[in-house]
């Protein structure tokens, strides 16, 4: 990122798409959905041995509102899918997904009729973390992939777009 | 005196078969008597079964289709009568397993149910905590309790079409999904 202080009033000359993306990436707030073992491991992860706030995940929220990284961390039942879904859809834009362990990801060793095989079935997957259950490295790994996704992200292209389609269509 | 004498004594000739296997006992006893039965056992001075520690189910019919594969057809022989015409066993046991916490002692009380007719008098009038063990058998085997105060599923979800602990339902399901709707 371009980034060229001045002295005097602290000036800072920056691209505003950039600027976007440094905030989100420095902030990834994760919504902690633990259902099973890998829900130790994260939480794991968020605590101060592995210590996740280093790397701006500083509040797990348990309100999907203020929530952009969705941690789905366990096995998830059929049953339990509409609680999911809906938690998805709670969450404010922009948002993104971390599967965490062979459940979440693929539906793991459970076969059977009453696990989901796999979360994409139901939402949409940024980063998948295989193993059962992972270890919080794994976690921080996933993390740490989700800001490199945030970094390549372009947030105004679509705001832009629109006003450029509107404006064709105005003329 | 020895326990089964005390249970045969206790449930006379509701006691239909008493098994007894590596010093566990078990008894079996009409289905329409269950009630009737249990609090027996559980009103008995000498027995006092007061607490309920478990109830489950169980399918069988996999047992019984072993059993007439292993006989092959036209097997040369004296003419034994075949399964075929013998009424078939009920499919389903519902199994009750009772602990005296006064003596310390385990029965297992276990009745016979038929496919064709999957109902058995609820016995949450003698335990409360029957309610969730019994919703359980009916959620995956369908055995519907008479007289239960709630029965529910308790396991699947309501609109579950199927009763998955049945032996002929396939370990990875027959594609049942549930989804979010929006009302």
């Amino acid at each position: 990122m371009g980034l060229q202080a001045y002295s005097g009033s602290g000036w800072i000359l920056t691209k505003l798409e950039d600027l976007i993306n440094w905030g989100r990436k420095r902030s990834p707030w994760p919504l902690p959905y633990g259902t099973a073992c890998c829900g130790i491991e994260m939480m794991c992860a968020l605590a101060s041995g592995y210590d996740m706030a280093r790397f701006g995940a500083e509040r797990p929220s348990f309100s999907p509102r203020q929530a952009d990284v969705l941690i789905e961390a366990g096995t998830i039942t059929k049953k339990m899918v509409p609680i999911l879904k809906r938690i998805y859809d709670q969450m404010a834009e922009p948002k993104w997904v971390i599967a965490m362990g062979a459940c979440a990801c693929s539906g793991g060793v459970f076969r059977t009729y009453s696990t989901l095989q796999g979360i994409d079935k139901v939402i949409p997957v940024d980063v998948y973390v295989p193993g059962c259950p992972p270890r919080p490295e794994g976690l921080l790994y996933a993390l740490i992939k989700v800001m490199e996704k945030i970094e390549k992200d372009h947030p105004l292209r679509k705001q832009f777009d629109q006003l450029k389609l509107g404006v064709d269509n105005g003329a | 005196m020895e326990l089964k004498d005390m249970i045969r004594g206790c449930l006379g000739p509701l006691a239909v078969a008493i098994d007894e296997f590596r010093g566990d006992l078990s008894v079996e006893v009409p289905k329409s008597h269950i009630i009737d039965a249990l609090r027996r056992l559980k009103d008995d001075p000498g027995l006092g079964f007061d607490f309920l520690s478990d109830l489950f189910g169980v399918d069988n019919s996999e047992i019984y289709k072993k059993k007439t594969a292993s006989k092959k057809p036209g097997d040369e022989g004296p003419e034994t009568p075949s399964e075929n015409d013998m009424p078939s066993p009920p499919r389903f046991d519902v199994i009750y397993l009772l602990l005296s916490l006064k003596t310390n002692r385990r029965l297992r009380v276990k009745a016979r149910i038929a496919e064709d007719d999957p109902v058995i008098d609820s016995v949450t009038s003698i335990w409360k905590a029957a309610t969730w063990p019994e919703r359980e058998v009916f959620d995956m085997y369908g055995i519907r309790f008479k007289g239960h105060p709630d029965l529910r599923r308790l396991l699947m979800w309501d609109e579950f079409p199927a009763h998955p602990l049945r032996k002929d339902y396939p370990l990875e399901g027959m594609g049942e999904e549930r989804c979010l709707i929006y009302e």
